[in-house]
């Protein structure tokens, strides 16, 4: 404890680092992972492709991608991009198919019936399918989350910053509260991550149960979380 | 680009195929590590996911205990438990074989019990009003219905752990990622590529088999099901969880 | 025999499924509860065998209450045929007949061959054995929940609706087949139904039945036919109009038989023609 006290301002420091080396991969990883996977419900044909792909993408264990993003970006092996590449694209992987089930859900009558009243493929989209498709979006976002926080500890190995430091710093002088520091604050960002999409989700999907959907998500994006 | 010509070509290198650090060996301490790994939290979690599917008891807790483990940075535990055992390089087996052990249970949970859980509720009534015992109707009835589910949660732990068992490199245990941690510090880039490729390729050659189990393993009766349209939700529900992994 | 003595149940939850209800079923008859949703009738036949237990009041078998069976060993001497034929999806036919056999343990090739013979009593063609329940039609689905429940040779044989789920044209095929079926052997059937038509056609004894369990009336199709016991049954057996309302009209000076709605149902031939002319 004492430990923690004395050093607070680097622990900050490394907290804010982990925070916003977390926050891009899920945005991006988000943002990019509804049209693919709308793009693949909408598809059929495109449907298996796409599904392939990220599932392989997946199987690249984290670390060897990290390590390997260099070679293929160009980047330098201290560049935070290659991290951030890394685990956007894990982000897209595990989030496409869970955007593909979430449109897949929404009931073919609530679509064709807006389709009759009038909605166009633009209009129907925003003001249907997305909406509609929301609470498993938001689960499929929250299990990202929690294995991006997690991730980028991983980039310590690479001598990147964020909480991860901890965890090699802590090992190579044998101090056990350095690296647990590591682990609750890492579980902690983690955790009020969840809260502030379960937040988000509230706000935005007012109808919706989160909760409910979000146990009923659990199973869809049931995949591998925390993988390294 | 031109690494990866370099990876390559240090991967054939015939001088790289022997010794201690050479690639055969890695692998097989690599799938040593995995094995013991799954065949550990395999006993523990499709015990319990098949407890929990069959009773319906405890799947509240469930849930959140394997979110919460989920949460768990990995390295970080692995460090801890390095550092909290502390008894030297030879049993670095133990608090690596842990951390694995934790990081292959949930998926391996879930798919149990949601497997045993996804079997129609009336074919269960059917078999115990014919007088099955429980043992029988786990055994008979919802076990093989449940399996191609069970295999997609084992086959989801078998990739994490593959992927994770490179940091058992870091407390200076074998296998695949030796290569990475190895010459991290050096900026031996090539050889970095190197762990990076053979554990891919690893990765990837197991998931194949393990998708070919599966498919083997989906009951003859319930594949003809799948193919019939009335059912396509429980296609659906059965490959979500295997093919996201 | 099976007797109710002042059963009721229950659930958990508050409902009350079943309220004191009392009756005797006798061997070797089929005994048809019907009644409309909801009014206990999978409840109290799934109490037979014990899947659920009742909150108070016994059940006997012959002489023994069945609340000291054990219920696995109960189960395996009554045959259970469901709604959704409730056959195990990963098994082939001839499987899914040779269940309870086999868990019984009679040997494999034993079981099977019973199986052909059964496949053959309910009128399944015996190369259907290797079929999987998804690969036949719903009328096929419930012949073979029909032999399964017939598989250990049973005294008794619960059935829950199970015709219900297929068209009416297969439903009287499978229905005649079963009457069919009774007449050589002469099983105790309990036979649960919401069809007053197929409850008539079925039951040597039926018993008529309201919200809770409550017996509205119980006898021989006929004896409920010619008196009905109050208005609910009246109502239920479509006595009052409807179809079975026949009334005589003289037409051209003969008599036809027309029914509640006016629609021709028949002519009328007293089976002594002088005596009933003149009558
Ligand atoms: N497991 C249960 N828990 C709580 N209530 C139940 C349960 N099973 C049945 N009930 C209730 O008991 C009552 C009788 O149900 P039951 O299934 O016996 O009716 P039924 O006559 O077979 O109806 P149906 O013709 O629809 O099959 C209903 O009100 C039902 O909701
Ligand atoms: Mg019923």
């Amino acid at each position: 404890m004492t430990w923690v006290l004395a050093n607070l301002g680097q622990i900050w420091e490394l907290t804010v680092a982990h925070v916003l080396l977390s926050i891009a991969p899920i945005v991006l990883g988000f943002l990019l992972a509804v049209p693919i996977g709308w793009f693949a419900y909408r598809f059929r044909v495109s449907r298996g492709l796409v599904l392939t792909v990220c599932g392989l993408l997946y199987t690249i264990p984290s670390l060897a991608l990290i390590v390997a993003m260099p070679t293929i970006l160009g980047t330098k092996i201290l560049d935070p991009l290659n991290l951030i590449v890394t685990l956007t694209l894990y982000a897209i992987a595990l989030m496409v198919r869970t955007a593909t089930d979430a449109f897949d859900a929404v009931s073919t009558d609530v679509i064709q019936s807006s389709t009759a009243v009038g909605f166009g493929a633009w209009r129907r989209f925003w003001q249907v399918e997305l909406p509609l498709a929301g609470p498993v979006l938001l689960a499929g976002l929250r299990v990202v989350s929690t294995s991006t926080v997690s991730l980028v500890t991983l980039g310590a190995l690479v001598g990147m910053s964020g909480l991860g430091y901890l965890f090699t710093n802590g090992y190579q002088r044998n101090f056990p509260t350095e690296i647990l520091t590591g682990i609750v604050g890492t579980v902690l960002i983690a955790v009020v991550f969840d809260i502030l999409l379960v937040l988000i989700g509230r706000m935005l999907l007012p109808w919706a149960r989160v909760d409910d959907a979000a146990r009923r998500g659990a199973g869809t994006a049931r995949v591998k979380a925390v993988a390294a | 680009m031109n690494l990866f010509g370099d990876a390559f070509r240090w991967i054939l290198e015939p001088s790289h195929w022997t010794g201690p650090n050479g690639i055969p060996n890695r692998i097989l301490e690599h799938l040593a590590y995995t094995g013991l790994t799954v065949l550990i939290a395999t006993l523990i979690a499709v015990a319990l996911g098949l407890y929990i599917g069959h009773t319906g008891r405890f799947r509240g807790i469930a849930v959140s205990v394997t979110g919460a483990m989920r949460a768990l940075p990995t390295l970080g535990l692995l460090v801890y438990l390095a550092v909290l055992f502390g008894l030297g390089i030879q049993f670095a087996l133990i608090p690596t074989i842990i951390v694995l052990v934790v990081l292959a249970i949930p998926p391996l949970l879930a798919g149990a019990y949601s497997g045993v859980q996804s079997v129609d509720g009336r074919t269960v009534d059917a078999a115990r009003s014919m007088g099955m015992t429980e043992w029988q109707i786990l055994w008979k009835v919802e076990v093989p219905l449940a399996l191609p589910l069970i295999l997609g949660g084992i086959r989801s732990a078998v990739l994490q752990v593959v992927a994770t068992a490179t940091v058992a490199a870091y407390i200076s245990l074998g296998g695949l990622g030796r290569y990475i941690i190895d010459a991290l510090p050096v900026r031996d880039y090539t050889t970095v590529l190197v762990g990076a490729l053979l554990v891919t390729i690893l990765a990837l050659v197991l998931d194949g088999i393990l998708i070919l189990c599966q498919r083997l393993t989906v009951p003859a009766g319930v594949r003809a099901i799948r193919s019939s349209p009335g059912q396509r939700s429980t296609t659906k529900s059965a490959s979500t969880v295997s093919t996201a992994a | 025999m099976i007797r109710f003595d002042g059963i009721s149940k229950r659930f958990p939850d508050g409902t009350l499924a079943v309220d004191d209800f009392t009756i005797t079923i006798p061997s070797r008859t089929t005994t048809v509860f019907v009644g409309s949703s909801g009014s206990g009738k999978t409840t109290l036949l799934r109490m037979v065998n014990r899947m659920v237990d009742p909150t108070s009041g016994s059940i006997h078998i012959d002489d023994d209450d069945i609340s000291t069976l054990e219920p696995v060993a109960l189960r395996r001497r009554i045959g259970y045929v469901m709604q959704n034929s409730g056959l195990l999806p990963h098994r082939t036919v001839v499987d899914n007949v040779a269940t309870v056999p086999l868990l019984t343990g009679v040997s494999k090739r034993e079981a099977r061959a019973a199986a052909l013979d059964l496949m053959d009593t309910v009128g399944l063609d015996r190369a259907l054995a290797d079929r999987y329940p998804s690969q036949l039609s719903g009328g096929q689905q419930q012949r073979v929940g029909v032999a399964r429940g017939l598989a250990i040779d049973p005294n008794i044989l619960l059935m829950d609706e199970p015709f219900g789920a297929v068209d009416p044209l297969v439903r009287s095929e499978l229905q005649q087949e079963l009457v069919r079926i009774q007449k050589d052997l002469a099983k105790t059937i309990v036979f649960v139904t919401h069809d007053i038509d197929e409850a008539f056609l079925l039951g040597d004894q039926v018993v008529i039945l309201k919200t809770g369990g409550r017996i509205a009336q119980v006898g021989t199709p006929a004896e409920i036919l010619a008196n009905p016991a109050d208005e609910f049954v009246d109502t239920f057996i479509g006595a009052e109009r409807g179809r079975r309302a026949l009334s005589i009209q003289t037409v051209n000076g003969k008599e036809v038989v027309v029914d509640g709605t006016g629609r021709l149902a028949g002519i009328l031939r007293s089976p002594t023609p002088e005596s009933g002319r003149s009558a």
